[in-house]
């Protein structure tokens, strides 16, 4: 587990961080620009100072009151925006420079590391040939190489085009999978939120406004994320069969099974599924005569006014939580309540790994 | 052509100069470095005072030197009551001036180049695990090399040019004090003007090449450290 409580005071700038995560998954810092996101990750490095506080991750204690462990003595790997690697050095020079600061680290362990961001092609060239994905991949193999008790992470795409995005995403969720340390990922993009995220810190003002497993805090309605027009609900599923006939396949889930598009993934991958609170609707009977596949029992547990014609509706199934936006019409001719068993209707499924 | 005196100029000039240089740059790296890193409020009084001698006479500053530096100077006292002599008008002397008088030309490169390497650098090296002094010798001074070059020619050519200063305390005593600038001067008073035409044009020659490789190493820098 990670124990932090921080107060950086800068210029015009206060955070107050005081937080538990989890010392597995990666957690996504999410906030506005200038929310103190970048602050947040600096401080448990130890680039930005707080005078009192503390801070544990995992068995290590960097911060606490009187005690500050700076930086080159925490072991942390740190992926800053825009990779920042030494340009007077090539990619070698640049990952061995940690190599040579390490003691202990055997061939094996630099090796996977190697084979996990597939350096080897890259390992001869020099800093300024790479193009801004290859950077990332050698900046994070860098700070991996650090054998870090945690990996911060720092918007690692933003810098990016769409294209070499999707050209380093999947070594993301590689990461994601393969390693056992905790990760702190630093974004404001809902996709790579709603890809890669365990858990979700929202961060506004420099104050920590929620903290807990994804789907909880995208459906909590005393956060914002549950209020905005492109709510959505995420939740895990696994592949389970599929139907050659209309080439669909069925994913299981906690509360059921979706019916989608076949996109070849093999039987037993894991997915990682989201809905759009505006792609589900609600039936008080279970419709037959539809086009809708997925339909599931569900039971409404809150609903809150959105706007002046709309509501925004949280629903359980078996367990899985999940948004239904509906205008405030639907919602009074149904008589919805809390409480109430009903039918949702999914309308589309986005299937994100 | 050149007769003894010339010959003993020149090697009292580029030794003169070799030692400086490399002074200077032991004492200007940490004072450049400083003045990149630090937020103190007075640092534009000490910047203003290292620039002094760009604009300064320098027959003002070797005025200066000479009474200080000198027997009844509070240096020049000093070093006699550690039963030393004053440096005025001897080698060391000349040195000391040529520091005091060059300081500028090596600093003012430094420090552009140190902070051109910018604070991140410095802490993605930490992040790696490098300490500061660590840092500063793996990564700031590979980073600031054409900041080196540029303020070692710079000092290196600009204490080889010097005139008021060592004259002023350097009293161009032969094989001691006495200089290139000197000796060149000499020729012109003495008429000799082949002599000076031979020191003047091997100066100005030097010279020239020296900021050739100025420039053309950090040319070659600013391409290798093009960033897209």
């Amino acid at each position: 587990m990670i124990e932090c409580k921080l107060n950086i005071q800068l210029e015009g700038f206060k955070l107050d961080a005081k937080f538990t995560i989890p010392d597995k998954g990666i957690t996504v810092v999410f906030g506005p620009s200038g929310s103190g996101k970048t602050t947040l990750l600096r401080a448990i490095a130890g680039l930005e100072k707080s005078d009192t506080g503390f801070l544990k991750v995992g068995d290590s204690i960097w911060q606490s009151d009187h005690n500050f462990v700076p930086t080159h003595k925490r072991q942390i790997g740190y992926v800053f925006q825009d990779a920042a690697l030494f340009d007077h050095l090539n990619v070698e020079g640049n990952l061995n420079y940690v190599i040579k600061r390490k003691t202990g680290l055997t061939k094996e362990f630099i090796d996977s590391i190697y084979t996990l961001l597939d350096i080897k092609p890259l390992i001869n060239r020099s800093t300024v040939q790479l193009s801004g994905g290859e950077k990332q991949r050698v900046a994070i193999a860098r700070a991996l190489l650090t054998n870090p008790k945690i990996l911060l992470l720092d918007e690692p795409l933003s810098a990016l085009d769409i294209k070499r995005k999707k050209e380093i995403l999947p070594y993301l969720d590689s990461l994601h999978n393969q390693l056992d340390i905790p990760i702190l990922y630093v974004t404001h993009s809902q996709d790579e939120t709603s890809r890669l995220a365990d858990h979700l810190m929202l961060i506004e003002d420099g104050k920590i406004i929620g903290n807990g497993p994804i789907n909880e805090i995208l459906t909590r309605f005393d956060l914002p994320l549950s209020h905005s027009s492109d709510a959505i609900s995420i939740f895990d599923a696994r592949v389970m069969s599929r139907d050659t006939d209309f080439n669909l396949m069925h994913l299981e889930f906690k509360g059921g099974q979706f019916i989608v598009p076949d996109n070849k993934l093999p039987i037993e991958s894991l997915v990682r599924i989201r809905v759009a609170a505006r792609d589900v609707s609600i039936t008080k009977k279970k419709q037959t005569d539809t086009s809708i596949l997925n339909i599931f029992p569900a039971v409404v547990e809150e609903m809150v006014p959105e706007g002046d014609a709309q509501v925004m509706v949280r629903l359980t199934l078996k367990g899985v939580v999940l948004l239904a936006c509906l205008t405030r019409k639907s919602a009074y001719s149904l008589k919805l309540d809390q409480g109430l068993s009903v039918f949702i209707q999914v309308k589309s499924v986005a299937i994100l790994s | 052509m050149l007769n003894d005196l010339d010959i003993s100029a020149i090697i009292v000039t580029i030794k003169l100069a070799s030692l400086s240089t490399a002074i200077l740059i032991l004492i200007g790296t940490p004072l450049a470095w400083w003045l990149s890193q630090t937020r103190i409020k007075f640092k534009v009084i000490i910047e203003a005072f290292i620039a002094l001698p760009l604009i300064l006479p320098p027959t003002v500053l070797g005025f200066y030197l000479l009474l200080t530096l000198g027997p009844n100077g509070p240096i020049g006292e000093f070093l006699e009551s550690l039963g030393g002599s004053s440096i005025a008008f001897t080698f060391s002397g000349l040195v000391v001036g040529s520091v005091i008088y060059s300081l500028p030309f090596v600093v003012q490169p430094l420090q552009n180049s140190f902070s051109s390497v910018g604070r991140q650098s410095m802490e993605v090296a930490a992040t790696l695990g490098a300490s500061k002094i660590d840092c500063f010798f793996t990564v700031a001074v590979p980073l600031a090399r054409s900041g080196f070059i540029t303020a070692a020619v710079l000092g290196f050519a600009h204490t080889i040019g010097e005139f008021g200063v060592v004259l002023m305390i350097g009293g161009n005593i032969p094989g001691e004090t006495g200089v290139l600038s000197i000796a060149i001067y000499d020729h012109v008073e003495t008429m000799e003007y082949g002599k000076a035409h031979w020191l003047s044009a091997g100066l100005l020659i030097m010279s020239f090449l020296m900021l050739i490789f100025v420039y053309v190493f950090n040319r070659h820098f600013s391409i290798m450290r093009y960033k897209d």
